[in-house]
């Protein structure tokens, strides 16, 4: 089976690489382009561990096809820092002990980030409800809504 | 290490919540966790699994697998040592089937192709031909006499005669006379529960990285509780020496005692030795769910006996656990924790460990306990509830305490059941007015923990900073903690500390991170390693002072003189110390090698709020107390974690978790869309409250903490989802049709 050349965005960098038909993004992310940041948790959409954006959407990365990155602009845990400067969310997950393994961490961090950017000012329930599809098995995830909440309250200060 | 007694005050580091140090790489996805390894030239596989739950294998064509383009390698038992004996033959029988296969997912060949699609492709087709066997998944079932036997002869001596082949092993314990203790009892209620098979649910899938040459000689990278099993096990089942193989564990995705043992390991090894080229073999989510480490699931009976006055006068279980296809449930766990909480005197407890065609138990938080206490502590709810009595005053009255004969023989030493009931009792939430539909449940749980083979390696460098090196993977902030212990005896700083997890080559053996032991075994491992880098420097103060080694003592990060030379030098701060090092003696480093003795059992006691909707069975929870003795918290805010992560995996089992058989044998819900674990949107904040009563047996009183969490959970929603519904629950996990079913079942009766 021949294989398809993809060129897409990453973080801001264009990248190419070639990928068989059946090859998820997440599979392309982590072994044509070594960003193992975004995990496997399932390959099923159920866990989130995966989660990246595309065009500015939330998607479980192992749903995604890699050839149907061409052309579009992919957003990972990678670049979620910019430079040295950590992600208010980042710090903040740090500092309140909201991620125990760690595995489920970039995921959640993807999908908070872009929870955050579509509403800065989310009750406790929405903020439970947006992470549904995010798993983490470690937490009970009370760090973890308390650490997005104050993210949240402090991004707004500063806004 | 002798010790003169827990150090209780006048902490610095301890007890502060600073930033994890490995925070960075695992909030920047720079952690590299087990399926994130490459190698050069490596290969990847997958492994064929059998669709049956008990099967005869006739034959396994590869031919056709090995002819696909990009196929490496296939193997099967026979590239596997033979002879091995005890629990190594029982693994290796679990990890590549060999005349038999055993339950649904049973590994019966392994392909190494040159991309993982390859290998998938390849595994569809090895040809297996098989001759399918009555098969049995229910404990109950299995017991009985015209079961199918799954394996004849794996009984041990400790099992009554009569009993079918499928019954392995058999405990009983307990002291006093129960009948004499049941017939002074005012109120004697008996009641059978089960509870179903479970799975530790952690988020990364087993990964592992091997190379083994023909020399012998082997690396593996994978995600472990504890690699120097790992090395151990690999090592006997590929039939080569365990110092030649290196094992590196990963950053590790969650594990929960189901990382503990090995699934894929020595298949990956076995076929890099074949193919001679490095293999990366990593479950998917279905293998994770068919072929790794759920629970027992179980068949319980339990009795007790109470006077009006809520004094329990007797208590006696039977606990019957399917492990499946081998030896090892862990009903002695069970039979042991059950009435642990309760000063007793006339207890008996009886355990069974079964044989299905299930794959084989892996331990889960506190293995054994979780079952227990749902079991009797639903009964003592009733027995409150029939005599109208309090449940925290009646468990407060029944508390076991330092001297308390426990129900399983040795005297309990200083423990913190009655703070912890206390400090329940004065919550504000044991007094918040309920709901409609809503109703409240209190539990309490018992784990022994653990202490285990420890070693630990601390160096100073020259400029003053300090390095530890430890051997138990870092499953929940262990880093954190480590530096918190030594930077409380070194007086340095904590960020001036880092911690590493070795390889199995460049440490002493360790035992796997499990029992709750990490904190205090390799915590006491650190603060005695420091203290013996502390003797070190205070000799080289003594020797540039020319005052007796013994004259020198060290306090905030300084050798200064004391007794008759106090006040003669100035105080010498570490970094002056290891300055000049080399020139006064040479490298200054501390070691730690023992197994510790006294882990120090621990205690919680948990309060619950559920609503219950009686149209649709669906229960909610709405409040979460959990409230636990940790000795001393290290770390708080990874303590808090801890509970509150036992405390939601807890919720999980008791509502929806379970493994769902078909009458095929077959597992039908291996999709964590089908086997459902609590989602952010299920759960409430879960409070906790850390009590501190120091363990005796620790410098600082550290007890475990992971474990002890799961243990009062099931219990404790089955009380309040009883109370809410009015009715009671006896069987996990009480998912909507249940109670649906229960509430019916009440209405008609
Ligand atoms: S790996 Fe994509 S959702 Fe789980
Ligand atoms: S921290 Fe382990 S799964 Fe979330």
């Amino acid at each position: 089976m021949s294989n398809i050349h993809v060129t897409t965005t990453v973080n801001g960098d264009e990248v190419e690489f070639l990928c068989d038909p059946r090859e998820t993004l997440l599979d392309a992310l982590r072994d044509k382009l070594n960003l193992t940041g975004a995990k496997e948790g399932c390959g099923t959409g159920d866990c989130g561990a995966c989660s990246v954006t595309m065009d500015g959407r939330l998607v479980c990365s192992c749903l995604v096809l890699g050839a149907e990155a061409e052309g579009k602009q992919i957003g990972t845990v990678e670049g979620i820092a910019d430079g040295e400067t950590l992600h208010p969310l980042q710090q903040k997950f740090i500092e309140y002990a909201a991620l125990q393994c760690g595995i489920c961490t970039p995921g959640i961090l993807v999908a908070t980030k872009a929870l955050l950017e579509k509403n800065p000012d989310p009750t406790e329930t929405e903020v439970r409800y947006w992470l549904a599809g995010n798993l983490c098995r470690c937490t009970g995830y009370d760090k973890i809504i308390r650490a997005v909440m104050d993210t949240a309250a402090d991004l707004r200060r500063a806004s | 290490m002798a010790l003169d007694g827990p150090k209780t005050s006048g902490f610095t580091a301890v007890g502060t919540t600073p930033n994890r140090p490995d925070g960075l790489d695992k909030v920047t996805g720079r952690a590299k966790f087990g399926a994130d390894a490459q190698a050069p030239g490596m290969l990847h596989a997958a492994i064929v699994r059998s669709p049956h739950a008990h099967a005869r294998i006739v034959s396994i064509d590869t031919s056709k697998a090995e002819a696909l383009k990009g196929v490496k390698t296939v193997v099967t038992r026979a590239d596997f040592t033979t002879g091995l004996k005890g629990e190594n033959w029982n693994i290796l029988e679990n990890v590549m089937a060999g005349d038999t296969a055993l339950y649904d997912g049973h590994a019966v060949a392994a392909v190494a192709a040159i991309s993982p699609l390859i290998a998938r492709d390849a595994i569809k087709l090895v040809e297996v031909e098989y001759q399918v066997l009555p098969h049995v998944t229910n404990v109950d079932a299995a017991m009985a006499q015209d079961a199918p036997i799954i394996r004849e002869g794996a009984a041990n001596k400790s099992v009554p005669a009569g009993l079918h082949p499928n019954v392995v092993r058999y405990h009983e314990s307990g002291h006093g006379d129960v009948d004499k203790g049941f017939a002074a009892a005012d109120l004697v209620i008996e009641d059978h529960f089960t509870t179903e098979a479970t799975h530790q649910g952690y988020i990364e899938p087993h990964a592992c990285l091997a190379q083994l040459g023909g020399d012998g000689k082997g690396e593996l990278w994978c995600c472990t509780q504890g690699h120097w099993n790992v090395q151990k096990i690999c090592a006997a089942l590929v039939g080569i020496e365990t110092s030649q193989l290196r094992v590196t564990a990963s950053e590790i995705g969650g594990g929960f005692g189901g990382k503990t043992v090995v699934f894929i390991e020595p298949v990956a090894l076995a076929l890099s030795r074949k193919a001679n080229r490095p293999v990366k073999l990593v479950m998917n989510r279905s293998e994770v769910f068919r072929a790794s480490g759920p629970t027992s699931s179980t068949s319980m009976d339990v009795k007790i006996g109470m006077k009006n006055d809520g004094t329990i006068t007797a208590a006696s279980g039977t606990f019957r656990l399917q492990g499946g296809a081998f030896p090892g449930a862990p009903m002695e766990f069970t039979a042991m924790c059950a009435f642990a909480p309760y000063a007793l005197e006339n207890v008996r407890q009886v355990g069974y460990d079964v044989m299905t065609n299930r794959p084989k138990q892996a331990a889960y938080r506190a293995p054994g306990s979780p079952m227990a206490a749902f079991a009797v502590e639903s009964v003592i709810d009733e027995l409150c509830k029939e005599l109208g009595l309090d449940p925290i005053q009646t468990r407060l009255k029944n508390a076991s305490h330092e001297g308390t004969k426990a129900s399983f023989g040795p005297k309990f030493d200083k423990i913190g059941l009655v703070e912890t009931l206390e400090a329940a009792k004065a919550h504000p939430h044991f007094t918040a007015p309920l709901g409609e539909n809503q109703g409240r449940g209190v539990s309490c749980g018992f784990w022994f923990n653990h202490s285990g083979e420890t070693s630990v390696t601390l160096a100073l460098s020259e400029d003053g900073s300090a390095q530890i090196v430890v051997g138990t993977p870092d499953i929940g902030g262990s880093r954190a903690s480590m530096a918190l212990m030594a930077a409380e005896e070194l007086g340095i700083p904590y960020e001036n500390i880092r911690c590493t997890i070795a390889d199995t080559a460049s440490l002493g053996y360790n035992e796997v991170s499990h029992g709750s032991r990490v904190t205090y075994a390799s915590g006491l491992a650190t603060i005695a390693a420091a203290r013996d880098a502390v003797k070190r420097l205070c000799g080289r103060a003594a020797a540039k002072w020319g005052i007796d080694e013994e004259a020198v003592v060290w306090e905030d990060g300084c050798a200064k003189p004391s007794g008759p030379n106090a006040g003669d030098f100035d105080p010498l701060p570490l970094a002056e110390i290891t300055r000049t090092m080399g020139a006064t003696g040479g490298p200054i480093n501390g070691h730690f090698e023992a197994t510790p003795e006294g882990a120090g059992v621990s205690f919680a006691t948990h309060i619950v709020d559920a609503e219950v909707d009686p149209e649709t069975g669906k229960t909610s929870i709405v409040r979460y107390t959990v409230v636990q003795d940790a000795g001393k918290a290290i770390h708080p805010a990874y303590v808090e974690g801890q509970f509150q992560g036992g405390a939601a995996q807890g919720i999980g089992w008791a509502l929806n978790e379970e493994y769902i058989y078909g009458e095929d044998g077959r597992l039908q819900n291996d999709l964590f869309l089908d086997y459902r674990i609590p989602v952010a949107s299920d759960l409430p904040m879960i409070d906790t409250v850390i009590v501190e009563v120091p363990n005796p047996g620790h410098p600082y009183g550290v007890r475990g903490v992971g474990e002890t969490s799961i243990c009062p959970p099931l219990a404790a929603i089955a009380n309040a989802v009883s109370a809410a519904a009015g009715v009671r629950l006896h069987d996990l996990p009480m998912s909507p049709p249940r109670i649906r079913a229960a509430l019916d079942a009440q209405k008609d009766g």
